[in-house]
């Protein structure tokens, strides 16, 4: 399993009675593509924080590809994120001041896999696989175009060769051909590299491309309560 | 990578980094230069004379007598008759005496009338005898020493003939052109006031006052026509005067004498303790200044913790997404703590530099006005402690943003 959840429940603890997620039980094949849509206010960033670590969760069992995460320190769960785990999102991917070859750097930085010179080639590979020109790659990105912008976002977020690849509302900010072009970029890529896809969108007609689609309010219980 | 973020990130909030580089600067120039001035006068003030037991001149205070007999600054209250002078000199207990003779001076540079005593008995810093660059003392009664600073302004060189003029004004309506006198030496530069000083015999002082009433010459009288062998020229009255002892042990024995001497009212000071007077007195002026120096440093930290603390603000969701990427909660910490310390480095550099700046366009002004010789040496032992105690304190200062960092990315920011 790429995702197994159990018995998840969640509260911020400056609110401790009230839950933001509950899940009893939900999880994610290894390589399986998981398009989950649900309305804003559902828990949705509270989810992927979770599975990425970032959140710890107040009770039960989080494993993301075989690691208990609720059983790892802060800082090992950092380290794992940045080894393992490829996140997207909507806009604000990437620092804006410096350039796309710096911001996949910057990702790869916090890894373990750490040779300069692979990872020079590596990163140039990346680019001319997403389509950005040469003379693009030092610019700070914030001067490049939104289609742009999330092309190297993806760069940097394979860098790491990730098992999963998580994906907040990445097509929000791209107009209908920018997302197609996105759409058939990612998901030709996951398949090629055989990563776990987590898909989070409220856009329903981008759930066609998905082999599982799920509705948040059927897996956070907490959301029904309130 | 770590410096590089960092300083692109602060390039790219360059409005308002400039604004606290240029805060920081300026109170770490005034920092340094106070503190970079107060030791270099100490330091000055201390060098000037050395191997000198005593100073004797009218009676005044100590500090009057110690500051004009030998920084050259103020005025003296009374002349000294010569027959006292010979009188204490003559001592037994004394082993050299320098009589020195003021009020006169050279395009703003005073003139000190002495024998050649002075160059063979005066030092200076630890016991350091004056030297010649080029030519030797005055032998001859219109001979003049030029000290090395009035020699390289005024473009002087051995064989010129200069003009004296009476008093001590820049501007003199009362020259006493019709004996000028001929640079026979320059003197090596020495850091202290004798390098802004015009050194002639005594005789010559009494050449160019002859037929001269208090400050202007009589009408009618012409000293030049009278030819030289002529003159009179044992001096009347002197300044002050200088004496070494042939034992420190007589030193406060000499100086009861002196100031106890009967037919004339005198002051004999040992310079050391009237300098330690000096600084006794300058103490709370340091303290004042180096506290104000402080508090301009202490505001320029908080407007810098300010701006980091709002920057954060601004930087939410750059904050994010390095903790997306893998970012642990410490690297932002460091990150935070780096960009201010990038900041505190400008500001030294620039502060550093502008205080270099600002002594090298001021300190022929410094040292002809106030007699303060001050190095260009700013990178004292004192100074770099001051240096890394601004980084120290930047840190601190930093702390507080980077700890707000620090906490958000620990609750999952």
């Amino acid at each position: 399993m790429a995702i197994q959840l159990k018995d998840v429940h969640f509260a911020y603890p400056e609110t401790p009675d009230n839950g933001v997620l509950d899940i009893k039980n939900w999880s994610v094949s290894d390589q399986e593509q998981v398009f989950v849509h649900g309305p804003s206010g559902g828990g949705k960033s509270t989810l992927l924080n979770l599975l990425s670590g970032m959140l710890n969760a107040s009770s039960g069992e989080v494993t993301v590809l075989g690691e208990r995460l609720d059983k790892m320190n802060a800082r090992q769960r950092d380290r794992f994120r940045a080894n393992h785990i490829g996140y997207v999102f909507q806009q604000f991917n990437l620092i804006p001041y410096i350039g796309a070859v710096d911001n996949i750097q910057l990702a790869r930085q916090f890894a373990k896999k750490n040779t300069q010179a692979a990872l020079s080639d590596e990163i140039k590979s990346l680019l001319s696989t997403f389509n950005i020109a040469e003379s693009d790659w030092q610019k700070p990105v914030g001067k490049l175009s939104i289609g742009q912008q999330q092309r190297i976002a993806i760069a940097r977020a394979m860098i790491n060769k990730p098992e999963l690849l998580i994906a907040d509302e990445p097509t929000s900010s791209l107009d209908q051909n920018n997302r197609d072009n996105f759409m058939s970029e990612l998901m030709a890529l996951v398949a090629e590299h055989n990563i776990t896809l987590l898909f989070v969108s409220h856009d329903m007609a981008l759930a066609k491309r998905f082999s599982r689609v799920d509705a948040l309010s059927e897996i956070n219980l907490a959301e029904e309560k309130s | 990578m770590f410096i590089r973020l960092a300083s692109k990130s602060l390039l790219n909030r360059k409005g308002s980094v400039l604004l606290t580089i240029m805060a920081m600067s300026v109170s770490i120039f005034v920092l340094l230069a106070v503190e970079h001035v107060r030791s270099q006068t100490k330091e000055s003030f201390n060098s000037t004379v050395s191997g000198v037991d005593l100073i004797v001149g009218a009676r005044t205070g100590s500090l009057n007598l110690l500051l004009y007999s030998v920084f050259r600054i103020g005025s003296p209250t009374n002349n000294i008759d010569w027959e006292t002078y010979q009188n204490i000199s003559n001592n037994p207990k004394v082993a050299w005496a320098i009589p020195i003779s003021l009020g006169d001076s050279h395009k703003g540079y005073r003139v000190m009338g002495t024998t050649a005593d002075y160059f063979k008995y005066f030092s200076y810093g630890s016991k350091r005898q004056l030297s010649f660059t080029r030519g030797k003392p005055f032998a001859e009664v219109f001979d003049v020493v030029l000290g090395s600073q009035v020699a390289k302004k005024l473009g002087h060189s051995l064989g010129d003939e200069i003009i004296l003029a009476h008093g001590l004004g820049k501007t003199s309506f009362s020259l006493h052109d019709n004996r000028p006198f001929k640079v026979v030496g320059i003197l090596a530069s020495t850091g202290t006031p004798v390098d802004q000083a015009v050194h002639v015999s005594l005789q010559g002082i009494e050449a160019i006052h002859r037929n001269w009433q208090p400050g202007v010459q009589m009408l009618g009288s012409s000293s030049a026509a009278e030819p030289l062998q002529n003159l009179e020229l044992k001096p009347k009255k002197i300044t002050t005067f200088m004496l070494g002892l042939t034992s420190r042990m007589a030193t406060f024995r000499v100086q009861r004498d002196i100031n106890n001497y009967r037919k004339e009212p005198l002051s004999a000071i040992l310079p050391g303790v009237a300098l330690s007077e000096l600084w006794q007195m300058m103490g709370l002026l340091e303290n004042i200044l180096r506290l104000i120096s402080a508090l301009i440093l202490i505001s320029a930290f908080l407007g810098l913790s300010a701006m980091m603390l709002t920057s954060i603000k601004e930087r939410e969701r750059e904050i994010q997404l390095l903790r997306v990427i893998g970012a642990p909660a410490f690297f932002l910490f460091l990150l935070i703590e780096l960009e201010a310390l990038l900041i505190s480095f400008m500001s030294m550099l620039l502060g550093t530099a502008g205080l270099y700046l600002s002594l090298i366009i001021t300190r022929d002004l410094l040292s002809s006005n106030f007699g303060l010789h001050i190095g260009l040496n700013i990178l004292s032992l004192n100074n770099s402690f001051l240096l890394l105690l601004i980084a120290g304190s930047t840190m601190i200062a930093a702390a507080i943003p980077a700890l707000t960092v620090y906490k958000s990315a620990h609750r999952g920011g």
